[in-house]
């Protein structure tokens, strides 16, 4: 049932029809000037995600997930390989730690990107409203962020990163920071957004647990320069319970699958 | 004194708030702190351990103080000396924002001018005021460009650190948005540096009327509370002197207080 592909091995003409990102050899690396020191950050780096799928990329911090995902996002440069994007629209980006402006309310912050397009002030006060509903920030909307728990303040910055409808959904690692319980009603809320939306969703982590609670399909890259070493798809079915799959056997067999991944990944 | 707790000895709750006691009876000491000052001043100058004629006793200033308010007699010179602050402190102000933020979000920008600022910097503006005597005249445009000038720097300087320290998520929000370069600009990093901006404000404020004291004693005949304070010197006329002492600091000092007040307003943020 859940069988560590290697990546090299996909290639079937059906997924590569329907994929909408397309990662092939990137390279990423990074130059210190001041010490004359080149440090690879990524290395042959293949994937593809198909459109609507739910995806995490889990591996040790350092590993170069977040500069894959800053790639996709368009706010890095990748050195050699290609990246292609099959969207009309730049993908939204959902960033680690507490991104959302503290000079706007939260109803600014979420109308942010919307603003910046010259959306008219109607629109975009129904569109808000929409998604302070969805995200379950109604009652906050003119609260200022730093009156916001560290939870609240996530789901402004997923609401803000749906508010302009854009195909693909980034996300490194937006939960990391929160409490366990916190986090783990985001993931179920999270669920139920993209249920709703049907977006595509790359979604990095480093917890193993949040990428099997997630994700169709877990992308486990190995320590820097990351690669990945293994693509396992992840059967429970949809709608989940973030609570309840916790009493399904497989979670536990899929757990320490991905375990023996990360431990048994080569140092390079 | 008389709060109760159950599960507390009196003794216990005494010894609790000692501290708060303890700092409360500094506060109230620090808003007297100053008038000790003066009272001190009143008594060694009452009993002539100081020279009169140059230190007259707060009392008698005060006498002087209150005839010239009655005689409407310094209200011109205030509102000159107003008047050439606020247009050189926009004239350097605006600026100098601008370019902070510029230097600040380019980073070719900053390698290629930052060193002239640099090295514009540490020239003592009053040591080129004879200079833009000569440029701008006695009048009123010599004083708004030296107070321009001082402005500007502090402006500067703060914004553009205020920029530099812009969290880096914020440019990539702003980036991810699909924000433009001025949009960037108006909306991110402005809002960003609004705290150092601030800094720069009450900073500049109180430079400028160091500075236009100092442009108003050269500038003769123009008036201002500057040539008032050099000219009651001139004529020893040393309790009018202090007036207008007193006078400027408190121009300075109230006009950081407005600028406090419209910080709270706009940044509210930052208290927290």
């Amino acid at each position: 049932m859940n069988v560590a592909v290697p990546q090299e091995g996909r290639t079937s003409g059906s997924a590569e029809a329907a994929s909408v990102i397309e990662v092939r050899n990137l390279v990423k690396a990074f130059y210190d000037a001041s010490g004359d020191r080149i440090t690879l950050a990524a290395t042959d780096v293949n994937f593809t995600v198909r459109r609507g799928e739910f995806v995490c990329i889990v591996g040790p911090s350092g590993c170069g997930k977040t500069t894959v995902l800053r790639i996709l996002a368009g706010l890095e440069q990748l050195l050699s390989g290609e990246v292609r994007i099959d969207s009309m629209t730049q993908p939204a980006m959902v960033f680690q730690e507490a991104s959302v402006f503290p000079w706007l309310t939260v109803s600014q912050n979420v109308a942010f990107p919307l603003s910046l397009k010259g959306v008219s002030a109607q629109k975009q006060r129904e569109r808000v409203a929409e998604l302070l509903a969805l995200t379950g920030l109604t009652e906050f909307a003119d609260a200022h962020p730093h009156q916001l728990s560290g939870g609240m303040k996530q789901r402004v910055s997923v609401a803000r990163a749906l508010v302009d409808d854009r195909d693909i959904l980034l996300m490194d690692e937006p939960f990391g920071a929160l409490d366990e319980q916190t986090r783990l009603t985001l993931q179920q809320e999270l669920l139920r957004i993209w249920e709703r939306t049907g977006k595509t969703v790359v979604f990095i982590t480093h917890s193993v647990d949040e990428a099997l609670t997630l994700a169709d399909r877990v992308l486990v890259m190995s320590p820097r320069p990351g690669t990945m070493v293994a693509d396992l798809s992840v059967p429970f079915e949809r709608p989940r319970d973030v609570v309840e799959m916790r009493r399904d056997k497989r979670f536990w067999d899929l757990t320490y699958e991905v375990w023996r991944l990360l431990a048994a990944a080569p140092e390079h | 004194m008389t709060t109760a707790h159950p599960s507390l000895s009196p003794d216990e709750i005494e010894r609790l708030k000692a501290p708060a006691r303890r700092e409360r009876i500094y506060r109230i000491f620090s808003y007297f702190s100053p008038l000790l000052l003066l009272l001190l001043w009143e008594v060694a100058a009452q009993v002539a351990l100081i020279d009169r004629r140059f230190f007259p006793p707060p009392s008698a200033i005060a006498g002087t103080a209150w005839q010239m308010i009655a005689s409407l007699e310094l209200f011109d010179h205030i509102g000159a000396t107003l008047r050439r602050v606020w247009v050189g402190y926009a004239m350097g102000a605006i600026p100098g924002v601008l370019l902070g933020l510029i230097l600040g979000l380019s980073a070719p920008a900053r390698r290629v001018l930052g060193p002239i600022f640099a090295a514009l910097y540490p020239v003592p503006k009053i040591a080129i005021l004879p200079l833009i005597l000569l440029i701008f005249g006695v009048g009123d445009a010599s004083k708004f460009v030296v107070i321009a000038i001082g402005v500007f720097f502090l402006m500067f300087y703060n914004t553009l650190g205020g920029v530099m320290q812009i969290p880096q998520i914020y440019l990539d929000v702003a980036r991810n948005a699909g924000a433009t370069k001025f949009q960037t600009f108006r909306r991110v990093a402005l809002p960003s540096a609004l705290p150092s901006i601030f800094t720069g404000l009450k900073l500049a404020a109180g430079s400028s009327f160091i500075i236009i004291a100092a442009a108003e004693f050269l500038g003769a005949r123009s008036g201002g509370v500057g040539f008032f304070i050099w000219a009651s010197w001139q004529t020893f006329a040393v309790s009018r002197m202090f007036v207008g002492i007193v006078v400027i600091s408190a121009m300075g000092y109230l006009t950081i207080l407005a600028l406090e007040a419209l910080e709270r307003h706009l940044v509210p943020w930052a208290k927290h």
